[in-house]
């Protein structure tokens, strides 16, 4: 077999997050956690569903675009994807503006579901391919959505894990940060430190690599997975898997 | 009772300046012929909302210069990059942002399609969106008065215009949008809804109970216009594909005013072109 990956590293560690839930569902522009919610869905035995934004194939949603939010409203979606221009440590997301809101240095799309989503779904993996100190930040600029609540705050959702190019932190929720819980092959940890803007804790025990895919999984990843995920994500598909 | 049926240059002509018009995101089925004659007529101070984010169709509105408010969770030209018109008139203050999310419009629509005058919504709490949207309250779960349980009201979203495209109508205004059925909401909600269509059918659409189903019933249609290639550059759901290339080439173009004026040249401010599309 060819060498693996990051992507399949990423595809895999983020499957396993997935693993037993009942229904997943994927955002725009997402073909890694696409192609690991396909992947978690072929080990189910038809015990997941899964739901991608900008698919025929797999989007069963029949009632206009309130339905993905009023599903997941009603606690009927186990996980979800966020990203953002800018992650900090205590999971805030911001989709909006880089600077002062009014007179922004940089302005994005803007917060499309989060503000609500992130409220409700009980696993949300944050997922950001650009881990440096201007992505991963002290303080966002614009909450697009808080990563914690206070108390009193209806939030049976939230943050579960953050995935980056360079390895996967836990929420710890007791102390409402992020905690280093694996790091890719290839990258160490003082450079964790170095291209992380915000503060995170480490394990007790030394912080373990982060596995790579077995060859059973590989197979999958790169037979039906990828061909699955073309339909979405042609470029990705072609670039990574081959798929023509 | 038979729709009005107009041309498109006629069904612009009513989306008057300073209207507050609902539109489709790009995935669903945008009438970008109106659009274009909408730039044409120089019309101004629009306040557009997206349902619930706003694509090629804002882009363009704004970079000619129509546009002064944007209500909408995002503006996107998904894999094609930042919406650079868009952009461009944040930074330098040129319109007015009202950040929402997705669910907030889909229920503030809701809201006024039911006639009803708020909505609560939760999430939310502790956002900079909320922050910034004074028209939003927060206010205590009535039905939870013995704990705090605090969830955002929005006031009912009733845009004046719904301004959306479809494959198919009929000579009573009737609608098919299949699944694409927040442009339903988006006719129940606003005051008036001008719809373009690929082709007004023969007989009445209600008369099969298949299409019925996915059917916006001409009571709610303002007026109905045939466009052939209606959502053309951005194409329509289950018809015909995006024009990639042209979109590319918009794209090029529209990071400079210069550029963007000279696609408005090349693209838009040619009449006869549009009518043999």
């Amino acid at each position: 077999m060819s060498p693996v990956l990051l992507e399949e590293i990423l595809i895999n560690a983020i499957a396993k997050n997935l693993d037993g839930l009942g229904h997943v569902a994927v955002g725009a522009s997402s073909p890694i956690p696409g192609a690991a919610a396909l992947l978690a869905r072929s080990r189910s035995n038809g015990g997941m569903r899964v739901s991608i934004l900008g698919s025929e194939d797999n989007n069963f949603f029949s009632d206009g675009g309130k339905e993905i939010f009023d599903i997941a409203g009603q606690g009927r979606m186990d996980a979800f994807f966020l990203s953002g221009a800018q992650i900090d440590g205590k999971a805030n997301v911001n989709l909006v503006a880089v600077g002062d809101y009014n007179q922004p240095k940089a302005r994005f799309p803007g917060s499309f579901g989060s503000g609500y989503l992130y409220f409700v779904v009980p696993r949300v993996i944050l997922f950001r391919l650009e881990h440096t100190p201007r992505t991963l930040v002290k303080e966002v600029d614009f909450i697009s959505a808080p990563g914690f609540s206070d108390d009193n705050v209806y939030r049976p959702g939230g943050p579960y894990k953050l995935i980056t190019d360079r390895c996967l932190f836990h929420v710890n929720k007791q102390k409402k940060c992020f905690e280093l819980e694996s790091i890719h092959p290839g990258h160490g940890v003082d450079e964790i430190f170095e291209q992380t803007g915000f503060e995170f804790l480490l394990p007790e025990d030394e912080v373990p690599e982060t596995e790579t895919p077995d060859e059973a999984t590989l197979k999958v990843i790169r037979g039906e997975v990828a061909r699955e995920i073309s339909e979405i994500y042609p470029s990705f598909a072609s670039r990574v898997f081959g798929v023509k | 009772m038979l729709a009005r049926q107009l041309t498109v240059e006629e069904l612009a002509s009513e989306i008057t300046d300073g209207s507050k018009v609902a539109l489709p995101p790009d995935y669903a089925y945008c009438s970008l012929t109106t659009v274009r004659e909408v730039i044409r007529q120089h019309k101004r101070g629009l306040h557009l909302v997206g349902v619930p984010s706003l694509g090629f169709q804002a882009d363009m509105l704004i970079g000619a210069g129509c546009v002064s408010t944007v209500e909408t969770a995002a503006v996107t030209l998904s894999e094609y990059g930042l919406a650079p018109r868009f952009t461009a008139a944040v930074k330098s203050g040129a319109i007015t942002m009202m950040d929402a999310t997705c669910p907030a419009i889909h229920a503030a629509l809701q809201a006024s399609e039911k006639g009803i005058p708020f909505i609560p919504l939760r999430g939310l709490i502790g956002s900079d969106i909320l922050k910034n949207r004074k028209d939003w309250k927060v206010g205590n779960n009535p039905f939870a008065s013995d704990k705090d349980d605090p969830i955002v009201f929005l006031p009912a979203l009733k845009p004046d215009i719904a301004l959306i495209h479809a494959p198919i109508g009929d000579k009573y205004g009737n609608v098919w949008v299949g699944v694409r059925r927040e442009q339903m909401l988006m006719a129940h909600a606003a005051s008036k809804t001008y719809v373009t269509v690929e082709e007004i059918v023969e007989g009445n659409i209600m008369d099969d109970l298949q299409l019925k189903a996915a059917t916006i019933p001409g009571i709610y249609v303002n007026a109905i216009a045939e466009a052939k290639n209606g959502a053309w550059p951005i194409g329509i759901p289950g018809g015909y594909d995006p024009d990639h290339q042209h979109l590319k080439g918009y794209l090029e173009l529209a990071q400079t005013e210069e550029g963007f004026d000279q696609y408005l040249k090349e693209h838009v401010y040619v009449t006869k072109a549009e009518a043999a599309e």
